[in-house]
């Protein structure tokens, strides 16, 4: 681990005293197992660099799945304010709205698994995946623009499903604020071929089977019986993120000198939010928030269409409906009880989840009396856990909590450890149907590479941060 | 851009980095660090051997010091396959200082048919980044997001 001295608070806290030019302390959900796991990467030290930064409310924080990442860790939760504080493109991470979608059917493991292998065979040939795939459509240029502005709302009124899915879309499926005129060409140019592609490395289309439900009421709210069948996408805003990313990530390192505060490193590369260039990269980050959701949301309707297509059963006895929609890599404007007082902040989410309690306005009326659904997707294989948010997120980590496993072993090492090891062979004994495009995805995303999601949820769940309601099982899986 | 290897030196060098891909470049000097950068960037994607010569792109990069601009340059040649799938095997310059590099990038456009992306690099990043003289010539060394 690198010198950063950590000082336990509590069973799953650990506290990182404010040392030099860190503004505020760090603050590290773990446990003494999970903390092992860090081992030599960097990801304390990058908790501390985020400390630094002007503005920064509370705490640097960051979620058990937190690894190593670019400037900001993975896993990394910020808040800043509004006048003084910055906004940083590595705070939010190069997949914009990468998120998870989880869709509920009316179907049983029963009704379906003498279907599976068909089933997964034709979604994978159904929806675009791997590396560089390229949508079934092509978007002029103001199309794509209004995909921008949108989002989830351009989808539905082209006939990719229907405005009860919007409903249930973190913020409906739609950014305020996004300006495609921010948008350079070459993001416009990434993303008029890949809309509609589900990507490659860890994104996928899962389907799964509710295994254990932890909290009967939570899951009632949300539809959720046990073996019930259910679909999980993970997915993001493809290459137009990484572009806008990229893009203002250089504008402002050319900016750097100018800035009146020093960086610890150049990829924490920050703006002002009260600042031209702070205020453009919102309204860009926004435009792929927005492209990002329309891309899950047609995955999602032609998900629906090779269930209808494949089991040859009408839209109402599949029923599939969706039950939310997270992003995980975003930053927002949100308001927080701070000191006392109710106050607006820009919350950087970068590998973390939105939780937002019970009662809280932005939720839909269904899910207002237990909290908002927070999608917790596992390695290859494995499922995937349904929490929702609590009272404790919403005042200790504004309103945040973990997004996935977290990698612990590099992609080559992962390659290393499965040599000679037929892994799609492994799934199916597993009973996990896996079809990927690429040769060496199910080689690089092999379950040992990534920390244990049932620990990670434990963490957060222990730590009052979100709260476990159901967990998934995987059956069939297709990646990129 | 021809494969050369001197005595005991490759172009670059693969390095392990936690989900990502870390490369280490060589060059007797700056203007071979860049050539063997560009094609350190497309033999990870790609088997270049496969990447024939039938098209060219101009290019005339800018950064505020030498490893802006080595990272700018990276940035340009990605873009080339990532925004107009266009597979580079072999770039040649004509200006270069700290501050600009102009040149050529020869290759053809990426045919599935032809070609096996092995690897999507999604962008290269700032992380770790070195640009810098050594004894024996120019080292760089970068971190791609994959």
């Amino acid at each position: 681990m690198s010198d950063i001295r950590l000082e336990k608070l509590d069973d799953y806290r650990w506290r990182i005293p404010p040392v030099g030019g860190m503004r505020v302390p760090g603050l590290i959900y773990s446990s003494d197992s999970m903390l092992g796991f860090i081992g030599s990467d960097q990801s304390p030290q990058q908790v501390a660099n985020v400390a630094h930064l002007p503005g920064i409310l509370k705490y640097s924080m960051a979620m058990p799945d937190m690894h190593w990442g670019y400037g900001f860790p993975i896993g990394g939760v910020a808040a800043f304010d509004l006048d003084d504080g910055v906004i940083s493109p590595g705070g939010v991470g190069y997949d914009i709205n990468c998120g998870v979608r989880l869709m509920a059917t009316r179907l049983f493991f029963d009704d379906i698994k003498d279907r599976l292998y068909d089933l997964v065979a034709s979604l994978f040939q159904t929806i675009p995946t791997g590396v560089g795939s390229k949508g079934n459509l092509k978007l002029s240029v103001s199309e794509e623009k209004k995909v921008l502005r949108d989002g989830a709302q351009w989808a539905v009124d082209r006939g990719f499903g229907d405005t009860n899915d919007l409903a249930m879309t973190e913020d409906r499926g739609v950014m305020d604020g996004a300006d495609p005129d921010v948008v350079s060409d070459r993001a416009l140019e990434r993303g008029k071929q890949q809309l509609g592609t589900l990507g490659s490395g860890n994104h996928f289309l899962e389907i799964e089977v509710v295994e254990t439900i932890f909290d009967e009421t939570a899951a009632t709210a949300l539809g959720l019986k046990l073996n019930q069948v259910v679909v999980v996408i993970h997915s993001g805003s493809r290459g137009l993120g990484y572009q806008i990313c990229d893009d203002y990530l250089a504008h402002m390192v050319k900016k750097i000198d100018k800035l009146d505060f020093p960086l610890p490193d150049r990829q924490l590369a920050c703006a002002y939010l009260d600042s031209n260039e702070g205020r453009q990269y919102l309204a860009a980050m926004a435009c792929a928030a927005n492209y990002a959701w329309a891309n899950r949301q047609m995955l999602m309707h032609w998900t629906r269409e090779t269930f209808e297509r494949t089991l040859k059963k009408s839209p109402r006895d599949i029923g599939m409906r969706l039950i939310y929609d997270v992003c995980h890599n975003i930053a927002k404007i949100e308001e927080f009880f701070i000191d006392g007082k109710s106050r607006k902040v820009c919350v950087h989410r970068k590998g973390a989840t939105r939780a937002l309690p019970p009662g809280h306005p932005a939720l839909p009326d269904r899910y207002r009396p237990v909290g908002q659904p927070v999608l917790i997707p596992g390695d290859m294989g494995t499922g995937s856990y349904v929490l929702v948010g609590t009272e404790k997120a919403f005042l200790e980590t504004f309103g945040s909590t973990c997004h996935g496993a977290g990698r612990v072993m590099s992609r080559a090492q992962a390659k290393k450890a499965s040599r000679g090891r037929s892994i799609a062979r492994e799934m199916k004994d597993r009973n996990v149907i896996v079809m990927a495009t690429g040769k060496g995805t199910l080689q690089e995303e092999i379950p040992e590479a990534y920390k244990d999601v049932d620990s990670v949820v434990d963490i957060v769940h222990k730590a009052g941060i979100s709260k476990k309601v159901a967990r998934l099982r995987a059956v069939g899986c297709i990646k990129g | 851009m021809k494969p050369f290897v001197r005595s005991g030196q490759p172009r670059y060098i693969v390095f392990d980095h936690t989900a990502d891909l870390g490369l280490e470049i060589y060059g007797t000097d700056e203007q071979e660090l860049f050539v063997n950068a560009a094609f350190a960037l497309f033999d990870s994607m790609t088997d270049v051997s496969r990447v024939d010569v039938a098209a060219k792109r101009s290019f005339d990069i800018e950064g505020s010091d030498r490893e802006d601009l080595f990272i700018n340059f990276l940035r340009e040649m990605l873009y080339m396959y990532n925004g107009e799938g266009f597979l580079v095997n072999a770039v040649t310059l004509d200006i270069m200082n700290s501050h600009r590099v102009t040149g050529m990038a020869f290759g053809e456009p990426y045919n599935p048919a032809k070609h096996r992306i092995t690897i999507e690099i999604k962008a290269v990043t700032y992380h770790l980044l070195r640009v810098e003289r050594t004894k024996k010539g120019w080292y760089g060394r970068i971190i791609c997001d994959v």
